[in-house]
């Protein structure tokens, strides 16, 4: 059984519609209240539940999950890249560079995607057609959202190859993907992203198939691009360490939600929801050795049982009274700074404990035995 | 940093278990209830609802071809004679109408199903046993025997359909249906042992078939046990839609007249008897056994699409 | 055929008290793989996977192997284990050469030495119980007893932590976690003395990865069994092992106790290594060394040193010929850590962030002239 509720009236995704202020304007994108739903045969998974962040011009934002927490899926719906159906936006307004963009026509979205707003996949070889040459496919991007000639697409092409480190670009861009490595491919792709000066770069999980010394070519470009042309940088990635190195600040999430933000150091050093505790306390790298690792006890929830009240705490080594029945909103510690845990809410503000045994919701997931 | 409370073994439990768990465990998500991967293959069938709509259709063909010609009012070797030139449209007494010589078509249709479903299943069958043997022998062996089966797949390829029929015809005689279904299974046994021969290179790669081997299983057990077993997938689709072809094709053989005899009661006889009816007018001599063809060949397909989809190792429950 | 870094191994390197017996030994290993082409599918050329592998590893030990792809490390892990056989060289178990035993034999010291893969979904046949897939190995290895086996199925499942009455339950009914303790589950029913975890928590998430190192060293612990820990992530071996083995191309470059590894790294790949290992701590942003270009291909690696076109030492030593010309030997530059390097000495630390200081961190796509 599913505890999603399904929101009433017209979907939001349509033009027109009535929608919130705009953010001011040093803020290029402005997530508010997310929610993108599947419909699969076995009932509805709430990807993503509510996702509320922001990320100003020129700003590096890292939005960490481990997997089937909703952060890809957040990304493909700022690109306007699920499929409906069987995916969904279910509510929430996405704000970018002034304008709502959920409630665009298609063509809208069209123009700004590869130009205003673009995006670095994971897989180099699946995300560059292999019937085309890699100058071929950057000159495309080109073309599709500036009014030059084959030949001014073409030099551009090259010219990006360039910039991205790629020795000898012009020999370079007559080549098939499959003539060139990982991480050229990789390259490539980066010169895609960037050949219309775009506002916004979503890199989801870019290094996560390279191996590490490619990684730290790849991690440094990036950064040095993104220093380069002064985009905003929205970094997605599962690796603490990755985005340590990387942005600025960070968001986590979990189950379709975020659980905590704040700036790069707050977060890793001093983090306030167990969740972020306990993925720091577990990495290796954290650990001494001969040391135990610290461990998250247990699994994700399975998205069609979704605990009611707050989602981790069926794993959670600090679940209290109010835990298991009320889901608590990020709450807002610092400027920027928001962590969702009933621990951060002073004692008045917490839900008034109920009875555990006479709980009223069949709690689908199994308990564990505390100590 | 203060950390959560700092775990030891016991608490990092997360299994709910009746019995103490003595090691950290991770188990909180496991259905209730444990089906292997062919009744959940079932479940996926049951739900597809074109696969429920054509095996409805198949069985009920099925049903007639059995039943039929016992319950069919007319004898069909009765021949009473016609009533009018080309015979009767169809009618209370006659539902598909009667041909020129005064017999039922409706028996006919009945009568024909018999023969020409047997065709298709044999014929079948045939392909696919042999088929899997043969792709089977190569997949495992390699080498020289797997080329060497492999180039006897191809001139299988080569031999044309007409003339294995006129050849088998001096064997068997003139119209006979155990021919048909040899020379059928005989020319398309390469197409099963070639899906086999895939199935079971890429199947030898996977890590449980290394797994397997690292813990000393024998090839044998492997060859059965691991690789068959999840190989037989997509053959039986194409089994499947490799019948409704057959019988499509004894109907296109018995319509130029190289298959079963013309006397008796297929659908491609009706067809092929209707060539002239057509110019007269008398639409129901190829009208229903026409259909009868495509219900059959329709249904076995949405049956072929449902096993697809069920039988597809990455859908999930 | 004499291999000079088969002697050059010292027989009780590092010993600690109760680990000098040495469980397995790889002599000179070598695995080719033919590449087949032209007209005629003759052999034009070889993989070469494996190119000339030695060590020792220690009973009770964890032996690190860590390289990035194409480095030969999950052909090695096979090798070792005979699932592949080398096209030269040999491995010994507690003595004994594989290569001498005959098929029977070979296949009840399987029993004794096991391999846990990195794909948890791969790993485990979708249609069998969980009760054949750890069980079959014991039917394998002549336990004929269903109900023994099925004692020791479940004995192994409550090792692993999982519960004893999953025997019944199918692979696709569990997660990712699960199925690798299966997995382990599986190797670990035979009573193995030897596992070779090749990625075994790479494809894991990070707070299931913990979950599953912790296990594997407390099965060490219980079992008293020895490891061959293939990964490419360094933070994990540096976690897990005892001592670590860097492997490039099909050949060792450093073989070093963990401290001394990853206090002072003596082979340069091995330094970019470690510089190129992401930090957690956010306040940490040094200068990364960056390597050149890309990892060669291992049908055609490069002459001499097979480092040599993408060593920043080589650089800036102002391309000495010996690293084109000659391939240096893995030779023990004191306390028992062994580099494969004609310059070994001039590593350090300090003279990779030199190098980092000054690298134009976009211009490292091509590889070093010759």
């Amino acid at each position: 059984m599913s505890t999603v509720v399904d929101l009433e009236g017209v979907s939001p995704v349509a033009e027109g519609r009535a929608v919130g202020p705009p953010p001011p304007a040093d803020v290029l994108l402005d997530v508010r209240g997310l929610k993108t739903y599947f419909h699969v045969m076995d009932g509805t998974v709430a990807a993503v539940d509510g996702v509320d962040f922001q990320l100003k011009r020129g700003e590096t934002l890292g939005l960490v999950g481990e997997s089937g927490c909703g952060k890809s899926v957040t990304s493909l719906t700022i690109m306007r890249l699920i499929d409906i159906p069987p995916g969904e936006i279910v509510a929430g307004e996405i704000w970018f560079d002034g304008r709502e963009i959920l409630s665009l026509p298609m063509a809208e979205t069209r123009k700004i995607r590869g130009a205003d707003m673009s995006m670095i996949f994971q897989e180099p070889m699946t995300s560059l057609n292999p019937v085309f040459t890699v100058g071929n496919q950057i000159a495309e991007a080109v073309k599709a959202h500036r009014q030059v000639s084959n030949r001014g697409a073409w030099n551009r092409a090259v010219e990006m190859l360039a910039a991205v480190g790629i020795p000898s670009p012009e020999q370079r861009a007559k080549q098939y993907p499959h003539e060139l490595s990982g991480g050229m491919r990789q390259r490539v792709m980066i010169a895609m992203a960037l050949s219309c000066d775009p506002k916004l770069v979503i890199a989801d999980e870019p290094t996560t198939a390279l191996d590490v010394t490619i990684q730290a070519q790849i991690l440094e470009l990036i950064k040095a691009m993104q220093q380069r042309t002064g985009a905003a940088l929205l970094l997605i990635t599962h690796d603490l360490a990755v985005v340590a190195e990387t942005v600025q600040r960070m968001a986590v999430m979990y189950a379709g939600k975020i659980v905590e933000t704040g700036t790069a150091e707050d977060v890793l050093l001093d983090p306030k929801h167990p969740y972020t505790q306990g993925l720091i306390t577990s990495i290796p790298s954290n650990v001494p050795r001969g040391q135990r690792l610290n461990v998250i006890r247990g699994t994700v929830p399975n998205p069609f049982r979704m605990p009611v009240g707050c989602r981790f705490e069926p794993r959670c080594p600090l679940a209290f009274e109010p835990c298991r029945d009320s889901d608590p909103p990020l709450r807002t510690l610092d400027p920027g700074r928001r962590a969702a845990c009933w621990l951060q809410y002073p004692l008045s503000e917490r839900p008034a404990g109920r009875d555990a045994a006479a709980s009223s919701q069949p709690v689908t997931t199994e308990r564990v035995a505390k100590r | 940093m203060t950390l959560p409370i700092q775990s030891s073994v016991a608490a990092e439990t997360g299994i709910p278990s009746v019995e103490p768990a003595p090691r950290e465990g991770v188990d909180v998500e496991v259905s209730l209830e444990s089906l292997n991967q062919w009744q959940l293959a079932l479940r996926r069938f049951l739900r597809h609802k074109m696969a429920l709509v054509g095996l409805t259709v198949f069985s009920a063909i099925v049903l007639i071809a059995i039943i039929g010609p016992i319950v069919a009012p007319y004898n069909p070797l009765n021949i009473p004679g016609a009533t009018r030139m080309g015979g009767d449209p169809p009618s209370l007494q006659h539902l598909f109408g009667t041909d020129d010589a005064g017999r039922d078509v409706y028996t006919n249709v009945v009568n024909g199903a018999h023969i020409s479903l047997a065709i298709g299943l044999f014929s079948t069958l045939i392909a696919g046993i042999v088929g899997i043997i043969v792709g089977a022998i190569a997949g495992a062996a390699g080498g020289f025997t797997d080329n060497f089966l492999m180039r006897v797949v191809d001139v299988t390829f080569a031999v044309p359909l007409l003339f294995l029929i006129l050849v088998a015809a001096v064997f068997f005689g003139q119209g006979s249906m155990i021919a048909l279904i040899l020379v059928f299974g005989l020319l398309q046994w390469g197409l099963i042992a070639r899906l086999v021969r895939a199935q079971f290179l890429s199947l030898r790669e996977t890590d449980f078939v290394e797994a397997a081997r690292a813990v000393g299983v024998s090839n044998l057990r492997i060859t059965f046990r691991h690789i068959l077993p999840n190989a037989l997938g997509p053959v039986i689709v194409v089994m499947t839609l490799l019948m409704a072809s057959n019988i499509v094709l004894e109907a296109f053989v018995s319509f130029l007249n190289f298959g079963i005899a013309a006397t008796e009661a297929t659908w491609g006889n009706a067809l092929s008897n209707s060539q002239n009816a057509m110019g007269d007018g008398n639409w129901w001599w190829a009208f229903f056994p026409g259909m009868a063809i495509a219900l059959t060949v329709i249904s076995i397909n949405f049956i072929g699409d449902g096993l697809h989809d069920a039988l597809d190792p990455r859908a999930r429950l | 055929m004499s291999d000079p870094q088969a002697s050059a191994l010292p027989a009780e390197a590092h010993a600690e008290p109760g680990q000098t017996e040495v469980l397995v030994s790889a002599k000179g290993l070598v695995k080719y793989f033919p590449i087949m082409g032209g007209l005629l599918r003759r052999k034009i050329g070889d993989v070469k996977a494996v190119d000339g592998v030695s060590f020792n590893i220690h009973r009770g030990e964890v032996f690190g192997l860590v390289g990035e792809s194409g480095c030969g490390k999950t052909t090695l892990g096979r090798t070792v284990l005979y699932l592949q056989r080398p096209t030269a060289g040999s491995v010994e178990v507690s003595g004994r050469d594989l290569s001498s035993l005959k098929p029977r034999e070979l296949r009840r010291i399987r029993s004794r030495i096991q391999l846990i893969f990195q794909d948890p979904y791969g790993s485990l046949n979708p249609r069998m119980p969980v009760s054949d897939i750890i069980g079959e190995g014991l039917l394998a290895q002549g336990m004929k007893s269903h109900a023994a086996r099925m004692k020791k199925v479940e004995d192994s499942l409550e090792a692993v932590g999982l519960r004893r009455d999953y025997t019944r339950r199918y692979p696709h009914e569990f997660s990712g976690g699960q199925r690798q303790r299966i997995g382990i589950a599986r190797a670990l029913a035979l009573d193995p003395e030897f596992i070779v975890c090749d990625e075994a928590v790479s494809a894991l998430d990070v707070s299931i990865q913990s979950q599953i190192l912790n296990l594997l060293l407390d099965l060490r612990r219980e079992f008293n069994l020895t490891y061959l820990f293939i990964a490419h992530n360094l933070s994990v071996i540096e976690y897990v092992s005892d001592r670590i083995a860097v492997m490039y191309l099909g050949k060792l470059v450093e073989v070093a106790m963990a401290d001394q590894l990853f206090k002072q790294p003596r082979h340069p790949y091995s330094v970019a290594l470690l510089s190129a290992i992401p930090n957690p701590d956010p306040r940490v942003r040094r200068k990364r060394l960056v390597l050149r270009g890309d990892v060669p291909s291992p049908a055609n690696p490069p002459s001499g040193c097979r480092f040599h076109t993408r060593c920043w030492l080589r650089e800036k030593l102002g391309n000495p010929e010996q690293c084109s010309a000659i391939d240096p030997p893995l030779r023990d530059i004191g306390e028992g850590q062994m580099t494969a390097c004609h310059f070994a000495e001039q590593v350090g630390v300090q003279a990779a962030s030199e190098v980092a200081a000054t690298q134009s961190v976009i211009e490292t796509a091509a590889a070093l002239p010759d």
